[in-house]
């Protein structure tokens, strides 16, 4: 059945969500605008949160492959990103520092 | 009715995604400044960590083999290419872990339809369009940041490749991924379900393919922005707030970056993303010949005119990092700072590949970071500066945006160089910028231009500097 309660709650969420993230981000200098995408972008892997769900509960074979691959492709995402841009910001000195 | 402990289980759960998502936003907090920012980066990963480990003790995870399997191969790819990428091909690998964030989103939203038909129960009609919203969404980002990957390591022309009549079938294809989704609301199917994420992998690419190379940095941010609403889409589905915020945090983050990127090449959204930018240039030609006079300079003039100055602005554009000359700039930079010298880095916008890109790529060449400054924080410091050293940009210099209102980049933010007292322009040519307009910067009087490759001169100079 249609849930609408449900659904406005998650829009809600989502609403609120989106203006947080417009008041964080905006304070984020430019110099740090290329961690910041490869850092959201390691975040947006959250996903594997859902991966986990399809693959965990899956009754048949076709749903156990597509949440291993959905894992797999969120993992990169997640170690990647997240690797990547400690790589960036571990080169962020300031002068006198090195 | 479920079991208390059941109960239990889903609370404490829930209570760990609020922790987690309390993290990410204090983790993106964080990088509001660079001296917290790798505290924030580690703030979000344990975030992650929090997030998928009460996923899996909060679930009845039936089958761990797949889910192990999956996360070590996705675990090893992300590691190497995190360690193995070099810092001028970030762009490359933005884009295509974009990629795979959507995908990751479009496979999710298969397994759970297919799940839910197999059940045999009804798909309530929120949950067919959550569904279809997060294939759309992933299968668009998928194919679209393959492309970008494509068009920024030359693999796909990045000239914009436009077909006869895209706009027919871009069309065309919106009301069949319409009609499929309606398909899929009355009758759920997996055949409804394929024939949208067919279209949307079609689209995907059908709308980057016409935009030109130099526009791919608002591409990715913009699909950036794209991998997180595929995400939240993705928390529609399953009904987790968790991944509704997060999602929307990525989703926000890349607009504001869209927007700062389209806003500093004077261009709107929908400029960009109609594609065929730069498609003119070349046919029409820049028309008339130029004969006004410019005064060309030496290494060793150069040399004398930074040791004796008092404050110096370098300028870095593109150039700068095609010539891998960010080494040989920060060794000359140290030379004037032992000389007691004032050196700043003025930073455009889109100097690099990406937004922030030329800010990385100095960093890894040492240069410190309070040194770099952006557009708002340098331009009113030009006019008291004694030299700004240009080095591979262009456009981003040219005071006609402020002054020549028929001028083609007229509008465009640009770095007020020209009110330095004097300026030194190192450039191969007198050849044009992308924007196809002769820089008005070069015909002043207090302009010299040191032409020849970025890196040889900064290299000669630093002799000359040290000698003297």
């Amino acid at each position: 059945m249609f849930d609408a309660e449900a659904l406005i709650v998650a829009l809600t969420v989502f609403v609120l969500a989106i203006f947080i993230g417009y008041e964080v981000i905006t304070k984020v200098p430019p110099t740090l605008h290329t961690p910041l995408m490869s850092g959201s972008n390691a975040i947006s892997g959250i996903v594997i949160v859902g991966a986990l769900l399809v693959a965990g509960q899956a009754d048949g074979i076709t749903g156990q492959i597509l949440g291993a691959i959905a894992i797999g492709l969120a993992m990169i995402n997640v170690v990647g990103g997240f690797m990547v841009t400690d790589r960036m910001l571990k080169m962020f000195k300031r002068s006198g520092d090195r | 009715m479920m079991s208390t402990e059941a109960l239990l289980h889903m609370n404490v759960t829930n209570v760990a995604y609020i922790v987690a998502a309390i993290l990410f936003i204090l983790g993106l907090k964080r990088l509001g400044s660079p001296a917290t920012a790798r505290n924030g980066n580690r703030l979000s990963s344990l975030a992650m960590l929090i997030a998928v480990l009460a996923t899996v003790a909060g679930n009845n995870i039936m089958s761990w083999e797949w889910i192990i399997g999956g996360a070590i191969v996705g675990a090893a790819i992300g590691a190497f290419s995190a360690r193995k990428i070099a810092m001028t091909e970030m762009p490359q690998l933005v884009a295509i872990f974009n990629g795979f964030g959507g995908a990751a989103s479009a496979v999710i939203a298969a397994g759970e339809l297919i799940r839910l038909i197999d059940d045999g129960t009804t798909i309530a009609e929120d949950v067919s369009i959550t569904i279809m919203a997060s294939v759309i969404v992933g299968g668009v980002t998928l194919t679209g940041s393959f492309i970008a990957y494509g068009k920024l390591q030359g693999i796909v022309p990045t000239r914009p490749l436009l077909l006869p009549i895209r706009n027919v079938i871009n069309v065309a294809l919106l009301i069949g991924m319409l009609a499929a989704t309606a398909w899929l609301i009355v009758e759920p199917s997996t055949t409804a379900f394929f024939i949208a994420a067919g279209i949307a992998i079609a689209l995907g690419i059908l709308i980057v393919i016409p935009i030109g190379g130099a526009d791919m940095p608002v591409v990715i941010a913009l699909l950036n922005s794209y991998s997180g609403i595929a995400g939240a889409a993705t928390g529609f589905v399953l009904g987790n707030n968790m991944l509704i915020i997060a999602g929307s945090l990525v989703g926000a983050s890349g607009l504001i970056l869209t927007r700062i990127m389209t806003k500093a090449m004077n261009r709107s959204l929908a400029n960009v993303m109609l594609g065929g930018f730069g498609v003119e240039d070349g046919a029409g030609g820049s028309g008339e010949e130029e004969t006004r006079p410019v005064t060309s300079i030496q290494a060793d003039d150069a040399a004398t005119m930074l040791a004796y100055a008092q404050s110096v602005i370098f300028v870095p554009g593109y150039g700068l990092a095609v010539a891998q000359a960010q080494h040989q700039v920060r060794e000359l930079a140290d030379f004037l700072k032992e000389k007691g010298i004032s050196v700043r880095y003025a930073i455009h916008p889109v100097a690099g590949r990406m937004p922030g890109h030329m800010n990385v790529l100095l960093a890894e060449a040492n240069v410190p970071y309070d040194e770099l400054k952006d557009l708002d924080e340098i331009n009113n410091e030009f006019q008291r500066t004694d030299v700004a050293v240009v080095i591979g940009a262009n456009d981003v210099t040219n005071p006609a945006a402020r002054t020549d209102s028929s001028s083609p980049i007229y509008g465009m933010p640009i770095l007020n160089v020209d009110q330095a007292h004097s300026v030194i322009m190192m450039k191969r040519s007198m050849s044009s910028g992308f924007a196809g307009v002769q820089n008005e910067l070069f015909f002043l009087d207090k302009t010299q231009m040191l032409f020849g490759d970025a890196k040889d001169s900064v290299e000669k100079i630093t002799a000359e500097v040290k000698d003297l």
